[in-house]
Parts: C-alpha cells; sequence; structure tokens
C-alpha cells in the first residue's frame, strides 16, 4: 500500500442528493477516489461512506476540510494504518475437469467459498484487504479470469470505540 | 394553522423577516405568485432572472441581510446559474427559491423541467428539491439560516408545483436542527493568545483585510485592532473601505492592480495577519513568490480556507468579529495586567517606510486641461460629486479597478463589486438591488463600463417600474477595455473583437427610450457641471454617459502568473522591460 493511501469513514445524513454532493466535490476540486462504498448504520438516518483517496496530507487536510463543509456530512474520521479493511471479490474462472481441483484448493487457501460451478467455469467469492484480493487473482489468472467485480473498501478500527464516540473523533462534528 | 404550501412560502419569508424579492413569475411558481398578492413582502418584478439573483446579491451586499429571488422552473433556474456562482464566490448570502415541475413530472423531462438542484450543487452553499409539502418551512428556514451563518452563501430551494398546491399545517418555530451544520464561532484561546504574541514579536507586519470582515460587520473592531497594536491594513478588492482609505494605517488594495504601497507591503512583511480573506491568485500573484518573508496568522470563519493556498501558523477558525473582540478582550486582560507592552509590536519604522511608498507610487494619470477626458477623472469626478455616503457598485473590467483604487472608501459595504467570478453585467442589477435595500437616503452610483452595461441594461426598466432611482454612470471607452489592455500588453495590441463602438447604443436616447434622464460627457471641461446636473435629479433613476480615453490602461499592474515583485506602474516599463529582454536574448 502506497503512504499515501488513506481511508476516511464518513457518518451522513441519509438524505437524497447526498452521494453526488460528495462526488461532485471530489471530482469538482480534482481530488482521486480509489474506492467508495456506501451502507447503512445502526442509526437508519445515518448512512455511512468509506472512501479511499490517494493523496499526500496537506491535500488530505483540504478534503477533509471540504468534505466537513456540505451540510448533510456529519462526521469524518480517518482510519489508521491498523483498521481493519476488508473487500468483496466475485471471480469467475475458466474451468474444465482437469483443473477444476486445482481452483477449489487455491480459493480454499485464501478462505474463498465456490458460490457458481458451471461446466466450464467456476465462481469464487472472497473477502479480505486488497492486497490479499490481488494476490488470488494473481494465482487464478493462469486459468483465465472471464470476468471479476470487486466492492470498494469497507473499514473499522480495532478495539471497542466506535465512530460515533466523542473521545476517538480526529475530526469535529459529531450527531 | 392549514394553508397552502405556496401560502406557506410567503409565511415563512415574513416570518424570516423578509422585506423585498426580486423575481419573475412562470408557470410551476405560479401558486407561489398568486399568494404574493396577500403576503406582506415588496416584489421587484425584473427583466431577466439573472437581474433578480444579482439584484438580491446587490442587497445582501448592501444591508447585510439575506437577498430572496423567486423564480419559475426551467429556463428561468438555469438564468440564476451565473448570480448563484457569483454569491458563492464572494461569500454574499442569498436564498433562490424556484419553481419546479410536478413531483409526478420530474424525471419525464417534462415542459420546463431542470435538474436544477442537479445543475446548481457545486455552485451553492446549500440546495434542496422539497420532496413533501411539510418540509416546506423548514426547508426555507434552513436554508435562511444557512445563506447567512457561517460563511455566507448562496442556498436553492426548488419547490415543485404540486407541492405549492397541496395542503400543509403551519406552525412556525424559529429554531433549526441542522446536526451536520455548526460553525464555528468562537476562536480557540490559546491561538488567540499565540496571535496576540506572534504580532509582538513581528518587525513588519501587516493586516491582510478581507471581504470576511465586511460580511461579519466588523468595521468596528477592525479599526480598534489595527490602532491598538499600530498595524498597518491592507484591504483587499472584497473589503475596500472597511478600513477607511483616509485612516492613518490604512495602506490601499493589494493585487494585480492594487497600490504600490499595499503590493510592497506584502512582499516585505514578515507576518501577515490575514482577516477574512483568502489568498485569492489576483491577490497574491505567483503563489510560491508572494510574501516571502511572512509567517501567517489566518483567520476565516471557513476552515478550509486556512492552509488551502498558504500554511498558516497560527490557524484560527471563527467569526473573524468575534475573534477581533476576543484579541481586544485578550489586550485589555494584558492591560489589566500591566503587560500591554509586552504585546505591542515596534512598527513605527515600517510604517514610516509604507508612508514613504504611498507618496513616490502615487495613482497616475495624465488628464489634460481640456479636451479628452480620463476615466480616472471620471471617477474622482463621481465620487467628488456624490460623495462618502454614497455606495458606489461596479462591474468588471478596467472601470471596476479604477473605481476600487481611486475612490477613498470610508466603510464597508460602500463598495459592491463581483470579485471572485468577475461577472461582466452584475452593476446595473446589484446597484439597483443595493438601493432597494439601502432606501431613498443613501445615494447609489453604479460605475460600470460600456461592455457590462450591455449585458444587463434591460433592467432600467425594472429601476424605472419600481422607481428605484439609482445613478448609472457608464465608463465608455468603446472597448472591452481590460482585453484590450492585456492585448496590448502580452498580445503585441493585436486586437482581437474588443471593439464597442462609442455611439453603440447612444446611451442618452437609451435614457430617453426608458422615461430617465441621459446626460453625455465628452470632454472635461463638461464634467463636473453635468454631473452636478444629474445628481440634482434624485427621485428618477438617472443615466450618464462618460466617453471617456479608449486608449487608457490601469496600472499598477502585475502581469498575470507573475510575482509581485514584477509590479508596473506603466506601459512603457513593461514595453521596456520586454526590448531589455529580446536584447538579452540576441
Amino acid at each position: 500500500m502506497s503512504r499515501d493511501r488513506h481511508i476516511l469513514s464518513v457518518l451522513v445524513e441519509n438524505k437524497p442528493g447526498v452521494l453526488a454532493r460528495i462526488a461532485l466535490m471530489f471530482s469538482r476540486r480534482g481530488y482521486n477516489i480509489h474506492s467508495l462504498a456506501v451502507g447503512p448504520t445502526e442509526d437508519d438516518r445515518v448512512s455511512r461512506l468509506t472512501i479511499v483517496v490517494g493523496t499526500e496530507a496537506v491535500q488530505l487536510e483540504q478534503i477533509v476540510k471540504q468534505l466537513n463543509k456540505l451540510v448533510h456530512v456529519l462526521k469524518i474520521t480517518e482510519l489508521g494504518d491498523d483498521a481493519v479493511e476488508r473487500e468483496l471479490q466475485l471471480v469467475k474462472v475458466g474451468a474444465d475437469p482437469t483443473t477444476r481441483s486445482s481452483i477449489i484448493e487455491l480459493a480454499d487457501v485464501f478462505r474463498a467459498k465456490v458460490v457458481d460451478v458451471g461446466l466450464d467455469s467456476i465462481t469464487i467469492e472472497a473477502a479480505g484487504n486488497p492486497r490479499k484480493l490481488q494476490a488470488m487473482l494473481d494465482l487464478l489468472q493462469p486459468f483465465g479470469i472471464r470476468e471479476f467485480v470487486r466492492s470498494g473498501t469497507i473499514s473499522l478500527s480495532r478495539g471497542g470505540t466506535a465512530i460515533t464516540d466523542n473521545g476517538r473523533a480526529r475530526m469535529r462534528r459529531v450527531i | 394553522m392549514r394553508m397552502t404550501g405556496a401560502e406557506a412560502v410567503m409565511r415563512t419569508l415574513e416570518a424570516l423577516g423578509v422585506d423585498t424579492v426580486f423575481g419573475y413569475p412562470g408557470g410551476a411558481i405560479m401558486p407561489a405568485y398568486d399568494t404574493l398578492i396577500e403576503a406582506g413582502l415588496e416584489h421587484v418584478l425584473v427583466r431577466h432572472e439573472q437581474g433578480a439573483i444579482h439584484m438580491a446579491e446587490g442587497y445582501a451586499h448592501a444591508t447585510g441581510k439575506v437577498g430572496v429571488c423567486i423564480v419559475t422552473s426551467g429556463p428561468a433556474a438555469t438564468n440564476l446559474v451565473t448570480g448563484l456562482t457569483d454569491a458563492m464566490m464572494d461569500s454574499i448570502p442569498v436564498l433562490a427559491l424556484t419553481g419546479q415541475v410536478p413531483s409526478t413530472a420530474i424525471g419525464t423531462d417534462a415542459f420546463q423541467e431542470a435538474d436544477v438542484t442537479g445543475i446548481t450543487m457545486p455552485i451553492t452553499k446549500h440546495n434542496e428539491l422539497v420532496r413533501s409539502a411539510d418540509r416546506i418551512v423548514d426547508a426555507i428556514k434552513e436554508g435562511y439560516h444557512i445563506a447567512r451563518s457561517g460563511r455566507p452563501g448562496p442556498v436553492l430551494i426548488d419547490l415543485p408545483k404540486d407541492i405549492l398546491n397541496a395542503e400543509v399545517d403551519f406552525v412556525w418555530d424559529p429554531a433549526v436542527d441542522l446536526p451536520g451544520y455548526r460553525p464555528t464561532v468562537r476562536g480557540h484561546g490559546r491561538m488567540i493568545r499565540e496571535a496576540i504574541a506572534m504580532i509582538a514579536e513581528a518587525e513588519r507586519p501587516v493586516i491582510y483585510a478581507g471581504g470576511g470582515l465586511v460580511r461579519a460587520g466588523a468595521d468596528v473592531e477592525l479599526r480598534a485592532f489595527a490602532e491598538r497594536l499600530r498595524l498597518p491594513v491592507v484591504t483587499t478588492l472584497m473589503a475596500r473601505g472597511v478600513l477607511p482609505d483616509t485612516h492613518e494605517l490604512a495602506v490601499g488594495m493589494p493585487g494585480m492592480h492594487g497600490h504600490v504601497a499595499a503590493v510592497r507591503a506584502f512582499q516585505e512583511t514578515d507576518l501577515l495577519v490575514v482577516l477574512g480573506a483568502r489568498f485569492d491568485d489576483r491577490v497574491t500573484g505567483r503563489l510560491d513568490a508572494f510574501a516571502p518573508h511572512a509567517r501567517v496568522v489566518h483567520v476565516d470563519v471557513d476552515p478550509a480556507e486556512i492552509g488551502k493556498n498558504r500554511h498558516a501558523d497560527v490557524p484560527i477558525v471563527g467569526d473573524v468579529r468575534v475573534v477581533l473582540e476576543q484579541f481586544l478582550a485578550h489586550l485589555d486582560s494584558l492591560g489589566e495586567k500591566g503587560r500591554i507592552a509586552e504585546a505591542l509590536p515596534d512598527t513605527a519604522d515600517w510604517r514610516a517606510h509604507l508612508d514613504r511608498l504611498k507618496v513616490e507610487h502615487p495613482l497616475r494619470c495624465d488628464q489634460p486641461e481640456t479636451g479628452v477626458l480620463k476615466p480616472q477623472t471620471a471617477i474622482r469626478a463621481i465620487h467628488a460629486q456624490w460623495g462618502d455616503e454614497a455606495v458606489y457598485v461596479a462591474g468588471v473590467g478596467q472601470h471596476q479597478m479604477w473605481a476600487s483604487q481611486l475612490i477613498p472608501y470610508t466603510r464597508g459595504r460602500q463598495w459592491i463589486n463581483s470579485g471572485g467570478l468577475g461577472t461582466m453585467g452584475f452593476a446595473v442589477p446589484a446597484a439597483i438591488g443595493a438601493k432597494a435595500g439601502l432606501g431613498r437616503d443613501v445615494p447609489v452610483v453604479a460605475i460600470d463600463g460600456d461592455g457590462c452595461f450591455q449585458m444587463t441594461f434591460q433592467e432600467l426598466a425594472t429601476a424605472v417600474q419600481h422607481d428605484i432611482p439609482v445613478v448609472f454612470c457608464v465608463i465608455n471607452n468603446g472597448y472591452l477595455g481590460m482585453v484590450r489592455q492585456w492585448q496590448s500588453l502580452f498580445y503585441d495590441d493585436r486586437r482581437s473583437q474588443v471593439e464597442l463602438p462609442q455611439a453603440l447604443p447612444d446611451l442618452v436616447m437609451l435614457a430617453e427610450a426608458y422615461g430617465i434622464p441621459g446626460f453625455r460627457v465628452d470632454r472635461v471641461e463638461d464634467l463636473a457641471p453635468t454631473l452636478e446636473k444629474a445628481a440634482s435629479i434624485t427621485d428618477r433613476p438617472v443615466l450618464v454617459d462618460l466617453r471617456v480615453d479608449p486608449e487608457e490602461m490601469v496600472f499598477p499592474m502585475v502581469p498575470s502568473g507573475a510575482s509581485n515583485e514584477e509590479v508596473l506602474e506603466s506601459a512603457e516599463e513593461w514595453f521596456a522591460r520586454l526590448a531589455e529582454q529580446q536584447e538579452a536574448r540576441a
């Protein structure tokens, strides 16, 4: 992972257009999004975005400040290097009776699951950090990857604290 | 109380204390216009929606209140785009209400449908498409609050027609609940103390006073602070007058066409005390060569401005008026402890140096005693005629720069112009809006260029119809003067599409066509008597066509992208520099 990779966890009000506002802010100011994942939280009025950005520190500060100016953004936390980080990947690999078992063996090594088997293909589901998922892809390459899809990163800090706890807030704004 | 959504819109505006709205009716907004008849609001009917938003801006700029405009959907709403962007760039509190096609038609490409909240997302501080009638009151109330608080800006509320027709329960509660919007008002105590300590250590400190001071209404606090610490003050284009130009600590305007003393003050300073300013490129010139010896204390209500273009050694987030009060309170407490001496920088030599620069580098203009009228002379005479009590409103270009350089402003809000966006056509509607807000007693004088004027002069009809007696002075050089100036200096005088003949149109006849008095000045000897005649008319709009020397250029000038070290005081200086460079190459 590059030193310039940062994971922002962003709580937003669950309002129409909030994703568009955030995406627009990034595009209009020329900031780069590596990945973006949106989902619900324990409070149905609030959604949680995990945004992975590639940028140096000065620009990261500016990104956080510009995000904070959006009225529907409630809180932003940068997750540290030790945070738990996961992506979900589905890979459809070419497979015939001679290669099928090798592919399943490989999937087992990555604790991936076979979710579909066809006459000439296998689809594997794997969750993990981006490095692990890339390693799996590299090893599957020789079998012939038909297609694959990967979600954006989602991430939580380690330990008992939550983003909504005041004490750990790195950026202002609390629900 | 049960009422329609449209009635709730009017009741909400009344409850918020809105007295004037600028607008233009049309299909989707018709329910609101129907209830407007009974509402306790003054409505100014414009001639183009761009006029409505610029009037709202002028009103807001002049009064400090939120400017409100109301227009229909589709093309009317898209006509607001320039004004919304202008208000965003210059932090002007504006609330725009737009009609929208009925909820059921949204997304079907219906007649006069446009995705207005989508279009205006990046050019508003916030916007909302109202999706249910029971959101109307809160949406407008919250929008009004967001527009005026924190760093002010434009907010747009999009109102579908069926929602305006729906029944709602109107209950007025002024409180707003916005969990994601809590602007910081007070500065951090430790940073306040650090800033004062840093100023005390400085040998050549200078205040970089920006438009935020005007928005915050901090004239008095700024003056008290500058006087207490004997700090020279440079006022940006957006802050002209917030410390009177006649004040002994005033150094002038910085930037591309700033006063030499002010430009040099920034280049030589060892401490910039930045108050509500944002290191705009027109101020800094080449950023990495700007204020090379300076540490920075930066006060702004918008945290994102701090550290955006220039690192701040002491960052202070807060309302600049409140932070200045905190500075003064801290100085008071040092005084009570008998320690005030340790807070006072010794600026006597530095101020004397800046005073010398002011004397050595005056604004120059070779005005012959008879014949050709120089634009600078015209602007000085306008100020001499309408005086310090008047508010001056400019468009964008040479006339704007001369008006900002030459008029000695005496208070914030006295000078209204389009700074950040540089919107040609701003002056005519903005002046009408300012006058609508200020009332009879304050003269409002638009100082416009002939290019700008022809972009929005249709609003003369608005001024006439609503009896808004603005003085419109057109500095008519028959050119897109600033573009021509750049072509002359940087494009080998190859003039491309910049001529607008001075007689096209005949502005005196145009004034007559609108039923208002029109005057023309083509020679310097007619200037004062004609302006006096124009000024004697105070009950109607007046138009003065000032035909000035077409070839005049604005100086001083820092060429675009150059360092502030390279400030030019004349075209000859620039051509001599070019010749030198050519020789060096040969």
